[in-house]
């Protein structure tokens, strides 16, 4: 089953390694996607104004990080874990359901 | 397990290597034209043109884009073959080691042609020999039976160790000269050779997967071990398979190199590919003349058979390395490979290297004769007048 619909992603945990035989055999995975929380790197955050948003997930599709998931209910959600606030959800919307704004840390 | 009738066909090495291709049942074939491997590529589109072969064919724009390509089909879990020679296969050399680095079993035939410049388009096995360190196996075939053999036991050790491997021959000696192959019939391929289980699936969302990412120097290392290891495990693979090639259709490929007359021999000819096939022959009548010779022909070089070659220099005087290679400021690459091996052992015979054929130059039966002659001089002398022996050479 796809997961990327539907739900949250897991808690994904920094991988550390302390014995060669634990390593998989092709170099995978190591320091990219799940792993790497690219959330930290944010200054912008996407705000989604559900009343505007026609469920078309082109914002979905575009995410470079795995950062937008399909809720539930149909609309979309954001994983603050690996969103970089990199803006292009918003500048693809095209009904202008998603405004950028600058993070309050 | 169906009766075994091989199906005698007469053809070049390069399709036999084409019809191994499309029995190992490919699914992706990606690579650029290139004298003299080009007609590999054209047999296999006509295959494809035929409906004979199931295969996705990839045209692209260099022999770089070509392993690219390769490399691409086989990450995502696609049987992936590709072909080249010489200044194609230098050209592909940064991708080699993207292909052995993700531990993707992609197979490639390599026909061996020397170097430019000057321009050449004849046969030297310093192309491939100088992917020796991009992780590749390889296997160097003697003749076209060789050449179809070595393609689908290649996959087999290939996928089984996750390490690529090329197939190695000459070029127009094998590539281009026609000489009757026996095939193995559809089925009693399928059985030997099943679908790849490729080690991870692309396709698996729920556990997705970057293949090529960064390691700091944290992990780097660990997994080089891998690649080394895996190597390593490939001489028992490589041994298996072979046996289990020589069980089912009747030609072992179980040594990693292929010995004869070694056992009472005063000293050996060890070399790689058709020259073999030369000195083979050469042999048989230098024993007809009383003389003690044999031969050990280097099937895989990469993973180096070290275990086999102690055994063989235990129990001579000499070996005569004869090259079709060299590795300039030093010497031929085998000689060189072997002489590291027997370093830190009490057997040293006498090693002498006679640099041959460079650049498709004819390589004969009493060629031979003169190198037995003179290995048997330098042997009675107890020691070397010169190490390194460009035999051909207009003095």
């Amino acid at each position: 089953m796809n997961t990327l619909f539907g739900e949250k992603k897991t808690e994904a945990k920094k991988i550390v390694f302390t014995s060669v035989d634990q390593y998989p055999e092709a170099p995978i995975s190591l320091a990219t996607t799940l792993s790497n929380f690219t959330g930290d790197w944010r200054t912008f955050i996407p705000v989604i104004i559900e009343e505007k948003c026609v469920k078309c997930y082109i914002c979905w599709k575009f995410c470079p990080e795995p950062a937008i998931y399909i809720r539930e209910d149909g609309y979309v959600g954001i994983d603050y874990d690996y969103c970089k606030g990199c803006g292009i959800c918003a500048n693809e919307c095209p009904t202008n359901a998603i405004t950028m704004e600058k993070e309050e840390k | 397990m169906a009766e075994y009738k091989p199906i005698r066909k007469v053809v070049s090495g390069n399709y036999a290597a084409a019809y191994a291709v499309k029995h190992a049942r490919v699914q992706v074939v990606a690579a650029y034209p290139i004298t003299p491997q080009t007609s590999i590529i054209e047999k296999i589109a006509e295959f494809i043109a035929n409906g004979e072969a199931d295969i996705q064919y990839v045209p692209v724009e260099s022999e770089h884009s070509a392993m690219a390509a390769s490399i691409g089909a086989s990450a995502a879990g696609a049987r992936a073959f590709t072909a080249t020679s010489a200044q194609g296969l230098a050209l592909m050399h940064e991708m080699l080691h993207w292909a052995s680095g993700a531990r993707l079993p992609v197979v490639m035939v390599n026909v061996n042609r020397a170097m430019a410049p000057p321009w050449s388009v004849w046969d030297d096995q310093t192309d491939s020999l100088a992917q020796r360190d991009t992780g590749w196996m390889q296997f160097y075939a003697e003749n076209n039976q060789e050449v179809y053999d070595g393609v689908l036991m290649s996959f087999k050790v290939a996928e089984t160790v996750n390490v690529p491997a090329m197939v190695i021959e000459s070029a127009f000696i094998l590539s281009h000269t026609y000489d009757v192959v026996e095939m193995i019939p559809q089925e009693l391929v399928d059985e030997f050779l099943p679908p790849r289980k490729p080690l991870y699936d692309l396709a698996d969302f729920s556990r997705a997967i970057s293949v090529g990412a960064l390691a700091t120097p944290n992990d780097y290392y660990e997994f080089r071990y891998k690649l080394a290891k895996a190597m390593e495990d490939a001489k028992k693979v490589i041994k298996d398979v072979g046996k289990e090639f020589g069980e089912r259709f009747g030609r072992d490929y179980s040594e990693m190199i292929e010995k004869g007359y070694v056992d009472d021999a005063d000293f050996v000819f060890m070399g790689m590919g058709s020259l073999m096939g030369t000195v083979k022959e050469a042999v048989d009548l230098l024993r007809k003349e009383g003389y003690k010779v044999g031969y050990a022909k280097v099937r895989w070089f990469r993973p180096f058979p070290k275990e086999e070659l102690l055994e063989i220099a235990e129990s001579v005087k000499g070996i005569a390395v004869l090259d079709r290679n060299f590795s300039f400021g030093q010497e031929g690459i085998l000689f060189n490979e072997a002489k590291g091996v027997l370093y830190n052992t009490s057997a040293r015979p006498i090693m002498k290297n006679y640099i041959v054929g460079l650049g498709g130059r004819d390589f004969t039966v009493p060629d031979v004769k003169a190198i037995a002659e003179d290995m048997k001089r330098v042997i009675e002398a107890g020691k070397l007048d010169r190490e390194v022996e460009w035999y051909h050479l207009k003095r």
